[in-house]
């Protein structure tokens, strides 16, 4: 019984020592001020690693997303007679809630699991030791640029991926379907909100980027240098930063949508 | 050459994110920040506004030209004060315009209807419309149909 008590305690120590590193390590890589010259460079290559090279899994996945919504929303309500209604269920459904969630998993699926690996191995190379050794600060030098560029490139996916969402969404519902165009749009600008709706899932965007990001890079900085250990950091990246959007939205839909 | 097709490819990607938002602003959710400023207010008190909220439509003959402001409660006469704006171009409502507060199909949206009238007076900038109609609700219908076919 003592020992079971003293296992929880000692795991709980352990989470909050955990927890306590990350956010030491959060703060100082973003605290410093980097020289922009210098800096901006670095953000340019984590920019095009982190954000360019997601958009094709991005766009296609936004596409179908939006394509699909639409056909579903079509056979359900044109049973009611209001099929015009399928551009405010897409443009809600997509601006408030896929867009930010869906962008987040596959972010953290294609850009955190290589931040997670590249720094990772990186550790297991002692790279960021010599780098430590000749007087170059590797929070600065390596991680601050790679979240900066997560923070950046998460909200601007998700803006893509919501306008691509509703243009394949449009591609269904009125090329093919034969939703009336007018009345698609009408629908949809008069029940999104530009401040309630857009900003709203911009600022769900901006906290899932700041977490996965998080999530992913101190996964690579903190693990066990050997390549079992970057295999299983890797997946915890994933896992996390995934459970960690889901719960994060639930609270921020509660907090933002629900009337209390 | 590498690092220009580099720095060209993050320029696009965060021009693609900008335009982006643009869209979402301007043709998703139809934010239209010149119709604000040519626009005035009038109120109307109500009886009961049903399911009327903010952002609700203000039509005339079915043409939207304006929209519900804000909605609140008169402390005295207990009725629903709903403050509408109205684009500027439609400033010839008489002071005898009716307000009905109507619905869309059968369960759908509340709007508001604006009948003018024949006076000789234009409403102003936060002028108030006397003649006005309360919502239809379903419930107090079906109360008076019941009641009438109980007196039978």
């Amino acid at each position: 019984m003592i020992a079971w008590i003293r296992s929880l305690g000692r795991s709980g120590l352990g989470t909050l020592q955990v927890l306590g590193r990350s956010g030491t390590f959060v703060v100082q890589s973003l605290c410093g001020v980097p020289k922009l010259n210098k800096a901006l460079p670095l953000l340019n290559q984590q920019l095009y690693a982190v954000g360019v090279l997601s958009l094709p899994i991005i766009i296609v996945s936004g596409l179908f997303i939006g394509m699909v919504l639409s056909l579903q929303g079509y056979t359900i309500l044109v049973d009611y007679g209001s099929e015009q209604a399928v551009g405010q269920m897409l443009a809600l459904s997509l601006v408030r809630e896929l867009g930010p969630v869906v962008t987040a998993l596959l972010f953290a699926g294609r850009a955190g699991s290589s931040l997670t690996a590249e720094i990772g191995l990186m550790k297991a190379t002692e790279q960021i030791t010599s780098l430590e050794m000749i007087g170059v600060d590797p929070l600065r030098y390596i991680i601050a640029p790679r979240l900066l560029a997560g923070f950046i490139s998460l909200p601007m996916l998700t803006l893509i991926f919501n306008v691509v969402g509703i243009g394949g969404g449009y591609l269904v519902a009125v090329d093919w379907l034969g939703v009336y165009d007018g009345s698609f749009w009408s629908n949809m600008q008069n029940a999104t909100d530009f401040k309630n709706d857009v900003m709203n899932g911009i600022i769900k965007s901006i906290a899932f980027a700041f977490t996965v990001s998080w999530i992913a890079v101190f996964q690579g900085y903190d693990l066990v240098p050997t390549s079992e250990g970057i295999g299983r950091a890797t997946t915890k990246t994933v896992v996390y930063s995934s459970l960690a959007v889901l719960g994060l939205d639930f609270i921020l839909t509660a907090v933002m949508f629900g009337d209390f | 050459m590498r690092k220009k097709t580099l720095e060209l490819s993050v320029g696009l990607f965060m021009l693609a994110g900008f335009i982006s938002l643009a869209v979402l602003a301007l043709n998703v959710s139809g934010l239209n920040l010149a119709q604000e400023k040519g626009s005035y207010t009038i109120y109307a008190s109500f009886e009961n506004i049903g399911g009327l909220t903010a952002r609700s439509k203000v039509t005339v003959a079915g043409v939207t030209i304006g929209r519900v402001v804000n909605i609140s409660l008169d402390k005295d006469s207990f009725s629903g004060i709903v403050e509408m704006s109205i684009n500027k171009d439609y400033n010839t409502f008489t002071t005898d315009t009716a307000a009905a507060i109507l619905t869309a199909g059968l369960l759908g949206e509340k709007y508001i209807g604006l009948v003018s009238g024949a006076d000789e007076e234009f409403l102003q900038d936060g002028g108030r419309i006397d003649d006005t109609q309360s919502a239809l609700v379903l419930e107090d219908l079906i109360g008076q149909f019941l009641f009438n076919k109980v007196n039978e």
